[in-house]
């Protein structure tokens, strides 16, 4: 019994080792009431000090919401969310709206993200970084944003980076002017819920001819029980500007399921480039099943100019369910779409993801590098489209997706939809499942490595292409991040 | 009858269920048919909101429910078939439809050692014919339903264990006189080590409506080939399921040639239920004007140590639409299947249309799957080193079709059946 009993053990050790960022934090914080109704949307946009607009916007969306229902087409399984059993509003008291700088913040909450590693104090960053790999941060903790960071920096540069809150009351025209025109409030079921209930998010916005000097990133944490996420992040680059911008994400771990139900919208007008990275970590949940983030998100980016592009490039490791599909609506002649992304499932966690490119103008391309990796009793889904209008003349496509699998009882599935109206556009799709080969295994094992070094080498040669899209601090840490979520899935 | 009738929206729903209730005969699968009809009930014609049939709309695509047809006068039946080109004197066995009917004084059933050929008519009016309805019921499909419920005629084929049938099994379907509705059900079993081949074709003149379905199956050991040439009218309606089961050590190579009916829809589901067996699915697809050919595949690799191949080709020209949609699922402990798919497509004007939807669904992990699509118009650059050798343009555009399309048909092997299939493609190319 003493060698069952240190297994156990050992088993949860690498459990608990396999996600560092499921502390939590105790902090006050201001809640709106249980539930959902009319009155808790007056609440949270009275509280962001919103405009009648954006109020009428978010009734309108609530009541479209009550007459949809669940989509049920993804291939994830989970017992019903009972949305009247959730907060929809939870604020750290003292934060947010009305602070004045870094040092009203509560040191709670600073604690917090020191432990997460992200860098909030300017001076910190500026004292260990060079200047050029700087990254100006948006921290996003449960229904608010705590604070951004290089805003002056950046606004100098002409380039608005803010809480999409603050954006509403800074810049109300303008976000009026693009929120919604990419992902319209009733698209589906969750960008709909999210649409009357956001709560914060990043408003990014870069003008003419202008490169942003530095890299903007924004990480969510969800932190207070019960609540449920919904973040809503707005990039628009106008002509001829370039913006790189990265999100990540954690949540402490808990035995129920929270939901995350965000909504990004990226507009690239003519010439213009965004380039979007995600290294998605929410909490998993347990090797049970216990417990873990519901993602449902709704990504989508528009291509209005000529000669725009936007690339998406995501790490996937967290969440207990992801039903999530980053897509690209390429309008403008000879714009560009690319998607880039690792999905790595262990335990029983459930992904359906993927994307969609929509070739409407002409000369249009797209690119698709899919590279999913299921353990343990997982369940991971690549689902696409790529289509082609009529007027999508020369459109083309390249889509790759490839499935590793790790073990007897994980499922590996790919569902993609190619549509051409167009007869010269030209589109090429290629999959392939398998598992680590024995070649490749014996081949390490018999260069003194252990199984799992053995498998985490071959997993990263696996997933290089897409980890090369990353920016450099990220590709490190996916590099990890990978092999962390891999651990106890050999043997 | 009270029964839910809130799933039928259109006319041609409606006036199923009528056709159904007027016809209604008390043989031996009446409950079969009851139960069938019952799902179709619920669920209506297949529209774009049914995953499985989502490129291909039957609520809006079939707009009337023809009268079932009957045999025409034996002259104009033997007219009919005259006009047909099959697979000519190859045939040894050849069993022909009618209207979906069995013409006995057209076919040739007996005369072959191990090869045994009813009528499904005879049999109903009898009993249940053994393996009637076994496949069927692991499927959910309103094309299906239709077929259960209204099937008047068809063959009941059985292949003895260890017969080697020499020359192929012709299965012929030809639709002749007014503008009706056929449904025929096949049931083929192929014994242990046999070995034979069946060429399965459908013809006619006009506007009619085809649904037949398949059960097939295969016992340990057995060789089985089979050619599947849909040649109906440009104005008829072709739903066709295949239904098929094989056991260990099977060799299954199945081929279909597309080029008929103005809307049609071909599936296949194969299931393997023994080790060792291999499978190769090939079709080649032909459309022009306002056709639209729909090619299903589902093979579920249920054991372990199965090979299965999907090839599809499609060549389009004028405004019409082709669906490739293809799945292949490996069940848990199906370890060491092997499953590949390849769909590719060759667009020959403006205003094609084209989708695909090829799935691979695994639960298990010592496997090798793969799949790949591809689109597009014939390379110029192709082109242009034909010309520059002399060859007219409209020669070497067909020889570039015959070439995209020659590893789907070559492999088929019978160099006669070959022959039969290029010149059927020289002929649709109008060259």
């Amino acid at each position: 019994m003493p060698a069952v009993q240190e297994t156990v053990d050992r088993v949860r050790e690498i459990d608990v080792e396999q996600y560092k960022y499921g502390f939590v934090t105790n902090i006050e914080s201001d809640k709106a009431p249980k539930g959902l109704n009319e009155d808790i949307i007056r609440f949270i946009s009275a509280k962001k000090g919103e405009l009648e607009w954006m109020l009428e916007t978010r009734l309108d969306a609530y009541r479209r919401w009550l007459t949809m229902e669940e989509p049920d087409w993804a291939r994830v399984s989970y017992p019903k969310i009972d949305f009247n059993d959730l907060y929809y509003y939870s604020a750290p008291k003292k934060s947010g709206y009305g602070l004045k700088g870094l040092d009203e913040v509560d040191p709670e909450l600073l604690a917090t993200y020191e432990k997460l590693g992200i860098p909030l104090r300017e001076q910190e960053i500026l004292a260990g970084v060079e200047p050029k790999n700087r990254v100006a941060v948006d921290a996003v903790f449960d229904s608010v944003s705590v604070i951004t960071t290089f805003k002056e920096g950046l606004a100098k540069a002409g380039v608005i980076f803010c809480s999409i809150s603050e954006a509403l009351r800074e810049h109300p025209d303008l976000v009026k002017k693009y929120l919604g025109s990419v992902v319209p409030i009733s698209d589906n079921f969750y960008a709909t819920l999210n649409s009357a209930v956001f709560s914060d998010g990043s408003f990014v916005y870069v003008p003419e001819g202008v490169r942003c000097p530095m890299e903007l990133s924004t990480y969510f944490r969800i932190n207070e029980q019960n609540t449920g996420q919904f973040e809503r992040t707005l990039i628009v680059a106008e002509k001829g500007a370039y913006v790189s911008y990265l999100e990540g994400c954690t949540a402490p771990q808990r035995d129920e399921s929270q939901l995350h139900a965000a909504v990004v919208e990226l507009v690239a007008m003519e010439d213009a480039e965004i380039k979007y990275s995600t290294v998605q970590n929410w909490y998993p949940g347990d090797a049970d099943g216990r417990g873990g983030i519901y993602n449902f998100v709704t990504k989508r980016g528009d291509c209005r100019g000529v000669r725009s592009k936007i690339s998406w490039t995501q790490v996937e490791t967290g969440s207990a369910i992801t039903w999530k599909y980053p897509s690209c609506i390429l309008r403008g002649d000879d714009s560009r779409g690319e998607f880039y992304s690792v999905a790595i499932s262990n335990c029983h966690q459930q992904i359906d993801s993927g994307t969609k490119m929509i070739h409407l103008g002409k000369n249009t391309s797209s690119r698709i590098i899919s590279k999913g990796i299921s353990a343990g009793k997982s369940q991971n889904t690549y689902r696409g489209l790529v289509s082609a209008h009529r007027k999508a003349s020369n459109a083309r496509n390249f889509t790759q997706c490839d499935n590793l699998l790790i073990g007897q009882d994980c499922g590996a599935h790919t569902v993609p939809y190619i549509e051409s109206k167009n007869a010269s556009a030209v589109f090429e799709h290629e999959a392939t499942t398998s598992k680590i080969s024995d070649d490749q295994m014996f081949y390490c094992l018999q260069r003194g490595l252990s199984e799992e070094e053995a498998v985490a080498l071959v997993v990263n040669g696996f997933v290089r292409d897409i980890i090369q899209q990353l920016p450099m601090e990220f590709a490190v840490e996916s590099q990890k991040l990978i092999s962390i979520s891999l651990e106890g899935s050999v043997g | 009858m009270t029964a839910d009738n809130t799933a039928l929206s259109t006319a041609a729903e409606r006036a199923l269920i009528e056709q159904y209730e007027a016809a209604s005969t008390g043989d031996a699968v009446k409950l079969m048919r009851e139960k069938a009809i019952a799902g179709f009930r619920s669920r209506g014609l297949p529209n774009r909101r049914v995953e499985e049939w989502k490129y291909t709309d039957l609520r809006r695509g079939m707009n009337e429910a023809l009268p079932i047809a009957e045999m025409p006068a034996a002259a104009e039946a033997k007219a009919a078939v005259d006009t047909v080109a099959g697979f000519g004197d190859m045939a040894g066995a050849r069993i022909v439809f009618v209207n979906g009917l069995y013409a006995p004084e057209l076919s040739e059933i007996s005369g072959v050692e191990g090869l045994t050929i009813r009528s499904l008519a005879a049999t109903l009016a009898k009993s249940r014919p053994q393996g009637l309805g076994e496949l069927a019921a692991s499927l959910t499909d309103s094309a299906l339903d239709l077929n259960t419920a209204f099937m008047r005629d068809g063959a009941l084929i059985d292949v003895a264990a260890g017969a080697e049938i020499e020359k192929p099994v012709e299965i012929l379907h030809v639709a002749a006189g007014e503008p009706a509705a056929t449904y025929t059900r096949h049931v083929v079993r192929v014994g242990e080590g046999a070995k034979v081949c069946f060429s399965e074709v459908y013809s006619g003149k006009g506007h009619y409506q085809t649904n037949t379905a398949i059960e097939f199956s295969a016992a340990k050991g057995a060789e089985v080939s089979w050619i599947k040439l849909q040649n109906e009218s440009r104005e008829a309606q072709h739903l066709s399921t295949l239904l098929s089961r094989l056991d260990g050590e099977v060799g299954f190579d199945h081929f279909i040639f597309n080029s008929g009916a103005h809307l049609s829809r071909t599936q296949t589901f194969l299931r393997f239920d023994g080790e060792g067996s291999r499978a190769e699915l090939r079709s080649a697809m032909l459309i022009t004007e306002e056709q639209h050919c729909d090619v299903t595949l589902v093979v579920d690799h249920a054991v372990p140590n199965c090979e299965s191949r999907e090839f599809c080709k499609s060549v389009i020209d004028g405004a019409a639409k082709g669906v490739f949609q293809g799945r292949i699922n490996v069940f848990p402990h199906a370890q060491k299947t092997d499953g590949r798919m390849v769909s590719q497509a060759l667009f020959l004007s403006e205003s094609v249309e084209m989708a695909y939807k090829p799935e691979l669904e695994i639960f298990a992990d010592d496997v090798q799957c793969a799949h790949g699509a591809t689109s597009g118009q014939i390379d110029e650059d192709l082109l242009f080193y034909l010309r520059a050798r002399g060859i007219p343009e409209a020669e070497a555009r067909t020889l570039l079709v015959l070439a995209f399309l020659s590893e789907v048909i070559e492999e088929i092997g019978d160099e006669q059946v070959v022959e039969t299939l290029e010149e059927r493609t020289r002929t649709w190319l109008g060259y």
